[in-house]
Formats: C-alpha cells, structure tokens, sequence
C-alpha cells in the first residue's frame, strides 16, 4: 500500500486552473521530489494534499485511507507532517515549545487535566518534553530548546520546524523547499539531516526543491510539474536528459 | 536609543551605585521574607498607627498609603510620607533583611515538604497582611474586594487578547450576565425582595456560603453561553469580526438588561445577601488565577500562542484550532461572569449602566497596562491600575488626564506593558534565595 496516493487531483483559483489531473504514488520508504518553475503549482499541491485547500476533483489517500476535503490538523494527526517554504513558526515561542507543541492531537489528559494541573498531565508533558527534546537531538537543535525562535539563526530555525513536523509523528513529511536561502554550511548540514530522518525514522519524504543537485542526490523518483501538469517523471537521471524538462525548466547548460 | 542609554548612568551615578548596593543587600532575601516583612508593617499599623498619625498631625491612618492624604491636603504631604516610611518602609526593610536567614531556611524547608504547602503557607501570609491592613477602613475592605475581582477579569481578557492574540470587546457584557445570573439566584432564593417576593429558601445565612458558589459558578456558565453566541459567527475567520461582534454584544447586553423590567431594568437589583466576604473573594481569586495559569502553562494552553503567531502553521501541526479558540473565549467568559457575579455581591447592588464602554476601557487598560501574554502581568495591572485610580480620585477630573497620559507612556516605553510575555511560575518564586541555596 502506499503511503500516500493522489488520483486525478484537478484544483482551480477562480477561472485559474492552477493543478490539473495530477497523480501521485508514494511508496513507503522513497524520497520523492517535484520540480518545476516558479508559479507552476508546486507549494498548491503541497497546499491541497495537507488540506489547506480542498481539491476541485481528485482524490487524496494516505495509508490507503482517504482524507480528501479533512480538515488539516485532521490530517496532520493521521500521519502527514510538512514544512514550509517561508518559515511559519511561532514567533513569541521557545523552540521546546514548538516541538511539544506538535504533539497536541497526542495528548490525552485533557482540559480537566489542563486547568487543575492532575499527575496524569504531569507525566505526559514529561513524555512529551522527553521525545521533543529527542528529535531536536536528531537536528542538532537541542542547545536551543529554550530561546525563542527569532532569535536563532536561519538554518536553524528551518531545522526546528522540521523538528516540528517530525513531532507530529508523519508517515510521510512534506518538505517545501528544506534548504531555501540556506548558506553551503547549512545546506549541507540539513541534507545530513534530511538523509539521517530516512534512514532512522524509515519515512517516506516528498520534497519541493529548486537546488538540483540536492533532489538528483536525494530522490528516488522526480516529478516535473509545468503550469500545474506533470510533463515528465523518473529517476534523476531520466529527468536531467528528458528533453521537455530541460527546454522548460533545467535549461540547456546545466547537461552540457 | 544608543544615546540616551550612555547619558543616564552618569547623571545617575551615584544614586545607581546605592540602588544596586541595596539590590545586592536585598537579593537574598525570599518571598516568605518580604511576606512577613508586609505582615509585621500592617501589624504595626493596627496597634499604632492611630497614635503615629496623630502624632504626625493627622486626624487617623493615612487610607491609601499617604497619597489620598497628600492630595487633598498638601500641607499634610511630610507626615503622609513619614507615616508611610515609618509604618510601611522601614519596618518592611528591616524585617525582611533581619530575617531573611531564617526565612530562606524556611521557605527551604517548606519547599520539601510540598511545593502545595509552601504555596499555602505564602498565600496564607497574604491573606492575612490583607485581612489585618483592610481591617482598619471599610474603604480598604471595598478596594481590596474590588482589586482581586479586577484581576480575575484583567486575567480572563488577557487570555483572549494577550495569549490568543483576538481583541474581544465583550467583556463587561460576560461580567453582566454573570452578575445578574447570581444576583437573581440569590435574591429569589435567599431573600425577602420587593419583586421577587418571599426567598424560596430561608436557608440560615451561614449555609448561604454554601450556595454562593453554586450561584457564582451558575454566572459564570451563562456568560460562557453568551460567549457561545459570540464564538460562533466571529470565529470563523481570523481579523477584526470579533472586535465588532463583540462589542456590539457588550450594548445588547446592557439594552437587554435595562428592558428587563423584572430585574429592575435601568434602576439595576439590589438586595443581595452579604456573602462576597474577604475570604470568599481571594479564595475565587487565588483559584482563578491557578487555574488560568496551570492552563496557559500547559501544551494544550499553548495551543493559544501557536494560534496567535501562526494559525495556519498551527493547524497543520494536529492543533484544532477552531475547537482551541472556543474552549479559550467560553473559558474567558466564565471567569468574567464569576467575577461579575462577586462584584454584585460585593455592592450588593448592579445596574446594567455598570457595564458600558467606560467599564470595557478600564478592564482593556488594565490588560494592557500590566502586559500581555502573562498572569504576573494581569495581576500587577489590576492592582496598578485600582491603586493608581482611587490614589487619584481627590484631583477629580484632573485624574482621568493623568491616567491616559500613563497609559500612553506605557505604550510608547513598552508596547506589550510592564511584565509582557513571561511565564509565571510559582516555584521560582517561592524558592529559597540567596546563601542558604547553595548547600
């Protein structure tokens, strides 16, 4: 079963056809990317898969269930962890907060719990505080856990929200565009990361990226998505010499 | 800004270099020090304080710390201020640096026993520092009374406008509907009324402790419900709707209450059963505020931040954000309507035109004023602003430009008010300071 599956996925903006009959199957395990220029519906696929926005047609399964038309934090919780392309953290929060924060639809001892402060809240939160700081371990974003996020620097504010997104327990992590505006350091740093979430966590990730030497080391499987359609798919190296791609988005001095 | 910092050190020199002298002196000193240190002060002043103040040329206790004193009558400014330094200052200095060995080894000791206990026993001096210095005035009774209700309110706006980032204008609407659900639920049960009749139940008033609570609570859960009608147009989108419903639910509150001939419409209801004692109030008070600040504290009180700063973000981190900003906003309006319900009780009397924009421009001053995104600054808000507004009742009208004026500083000097964003957090502050830590 894959872990995520999109049939047919048709979306406009008003008359703006702006996704048309898109297909996707992620197989659990495989590193997935979607490329393409700017504009083309990238970040709108991300948009309607989480359930920002509901598909005009098409149909969404996660784990062979369907969760086209859900609500997004309903989605979130069933498995689909994301990022996003311009940074959304919460500006007045700790980084601990962030990651503890993520395990909302995890908690269990309720409002009761919430107001009156009872034992089963306190052993909770100390679990949650224990994986958090686990996966903030993993990015290497633990001597952060109790600044506020504006106050660290880029490439590590984009670590702590992949922290965040891990938080939610994903099946498979959407990834928009990991190392935007990243110095090489920090690019570097975050594909050992990204790599590392792989193999350890055994999750499957589709990403959006602009940086090709990124998504042809990576992926298994590349997608590219031209004026919301795909024109071509394959491994990395059927799509660097695909011709459609290159006259549309690679560009010809990137093969020679 | 770079400019004006290095100026006032050396204008401030050496009235610096004595206030860090008396910051290091006093830094060990705990909470349970100055506690007792406060406690000893209004002790002093009930056994001499009439005798001080007559010595001093004054016909009684200066009320209000000197300054309703001082204000009416200049002449008397010296001895308000060498009252206040006789009976307040001094004795508080002094006891709490005097003592504060023996009271970090307390405070060491209780803190081991239970943080629970060590926070009765810190609350129990602060009670009993307010029960002794409003012993002496029925006016410090009232404004004590009234201040601890002001922080229950300040505290439940700023759950809505500081830690959810909304701006809600219905707060006096909530209190209303929480002081006219308890007033007629006590009033018909309890009391001999001129509209409502004999009291259905002529319970002994001291059962009548009993059954306050039930018709607080009742206040609160009809404010909620309020709150429900509110919640459910104006949160459907983020922005400015529910500023506008909100304040447009505050007038069809009070229009609503002024038609309602049987609660006595414009005239208001009075006639309620004196039930809203001391105690009672900071018992509602001191739950309050734990409640609200376990909430906020916890991840799911969080959930508000994350709303605030990023709802989107939020949403697709597993947070029902819709569900989070109802529980918030009902929650909000609860403790309005508990507090509503104490406020009738403690004047015994309510009429609805309590509750207009004047009432919703204190309470939002007070939220803003103390600062947002934090119980600490709820509290110091409340008390500030009450203390500040009846300090400057004898200039009159004069009072309402100097208020403003504050205000408008505060919001030049620190836009998120005095202690914004900070967690309040009861075991850092009645922890042991100072030496006696270490080992």
């Amino acid at each position: 079963m894959p872990s995520l599956q999109v049939e047919g996925m048709t979306h406009y903006f008003g008359g703006l056809r702006a996704v048309h009959g898109y297909d996707l199957r992620v197989e659990p395990g495989q590193i997935r990317g979607l490329i393409g220029p700017n504009g083309a519906g990238k970040t709108t696929i991300f948009n309607l898969v989480t359930g920002r926005y509901t598909p005009t047609e098409g149909r969404i399964t996660l784990e062979g269930e369907e969760i086209t038309g859900l609500e997004p934090h309903k989605i979130a919780s069933k498995g689909l962890g994301r990022t996003y392309q311009n940074l959304r953290l919460w500006r007045h929060m700790t980084v601990l907060e962030h990651v503890k924060l993520a395990r909302y639809s995890k908690i269990g001892y309720g409002l009761v719990g919430a107001f009156f402060g009872t034992s089963r809240r306190h052993r909770e939160e100390a679990e949650i505080e224990e994986r958090a700081n686990t996966l903030l371990e993993l990015v290497g974003a633990r001597h952060f856990a109790d600044q506020v996020v504006t106050s660290l620097p880029y490439g590590a504010q984009r670590r702590v929200e992949l922290a965040r997104a891990l938080a939610t327990e994903p099946k498979i992590l959407l990834l928009d565009e990991p190392t935007a505006g990243m110095n090489l350091e920090e690019l570097v740093q975050m594909m050992d990361i990204v790599r590392r979430i792989h193999d350890e966590l055994g999750l499957a990730i589709f990403l959006i990226e602009h940086r090709m030497k990124i998504v042809m080391e990576l992926c298994d499987v590349i997608q590219t998505l031209v004026f919301g359609q795909v024109i071509a798919e394959g491994t990395p190296n059927e799509i660097q010499r695909n011709p459609a791609v290159i006259d549309a988005y690679l560009g010809k001095d990137v093969v020679t | 800004m770079g400019v004006e910092s290095g100026a006032i050190p050396v204008k401030a020199g050496r009235m610096g270099s004595l206030v860090s002298k008396a910051r290091a002196w006093y830094s060990g000193v705990p909470l349970l020090g100055w506690l007792l240190g406060v406690l000893v002060a209004v002790a002093l002043e009930h056994i001499l304080g009439r005798r001080v103040a007559r010595a001093l040329g004054m016909s009684k206790e200066p009320v209000l710390f000197g300054f309703v004193t001082m204000l009416r009558d200049p002449a008397l400014l010296p001895s308000a201020v060498l009252y206040v330094l006789l009976i307040y200052l001094l004795p508080i200095a002094a006891v709490a640096r005097l003592t504060a060995q023996l009271t970090n080894r307390l405070a060491a000791t209780l803190l081991s026993l239970s943080s629970g206990v060590s926070s009765a026993v810190h609350l129990g001096l602060i009670y009993g520092a307010l029960h002794l210095w409003s012993d002496l005035s029925d006016y410090r009774l009232l404004l004590v009374r009234l201040t601890l209700i002001a922080i229950m309110v300040t505290l439940s706006l700023n759950l809505v406008n500081g830690y959810m980032g909304e701006f809600s204008c219905s707060h006096p609407g909530f209190m209303a509907l929480g002081a006219y659900t308890a007033s007629v639920f006590t009033v018909i049960l309890f009391v001999d009324d001129r509209v409502f009749g004999a009291p259905l139940l002529a319970l002994p008033p001291l059962l009548g402790q009993f059954v306050f609570p039930i018709a607080l609570i009742l206040g609160g859960v009809v404010a909620a419900l309020g709150a429900l009608l509110v919640a459910v147009p104006s949160f459907r989108t983020r922005g400015d709707y529910l500023a506008i419903v909100s304040l447009a639910f505050m007038f069809i509150v009070k229009s609503l209450i002024e038609n309602l001939e049987i609660v006595g419409g414009p005239r208001g209801l009075q006639g309620q059963p004196d039930w809203a004692n001391l105690p009672t109030v900071f018992l509602w008070a001191v739950a309050c505020i734990w409640i609200i600040n376990n909430f906020v504290r916890s991840t799911l009180g969080k959930a508000l931040n994350a709303v605030r700063d990023g709802e989107m973000a939020a949403n697709a981190m597993t947070v029902d954000t819709r569900r989070t900003k109802m529980v918030a906003f009902l929650f909000a309006a609860f403790w309005a309507g508990v507090a509503g319900g104490l406020f009738a009780h403690v004047l015994r009397y309510v009429n609805p035109g309590t509750f207009d924009l004047k009432k919703l421009a204190e309470v939002l001053a007070m939220v803003y004023l103390g600062g947002l995104n934090s119980v600490m600054g709820s509290i110091v808000g409340a008390v500030g602003f009450n203390l500040l507004s009846e300090a400057l009742r004898p200039l009159q009208i004069i009072k309402w430009m100097i208020i403003p004026v504050l205000l408008i500083l505060v919001m030049i000097f620190r836009p998120t008010g005095l202690i914004a964003f900070r967690e309040f957090d009861v075991q850092e502050l009645i922890r042991p300071k100072g030496e006696p830590q270490q080992h």
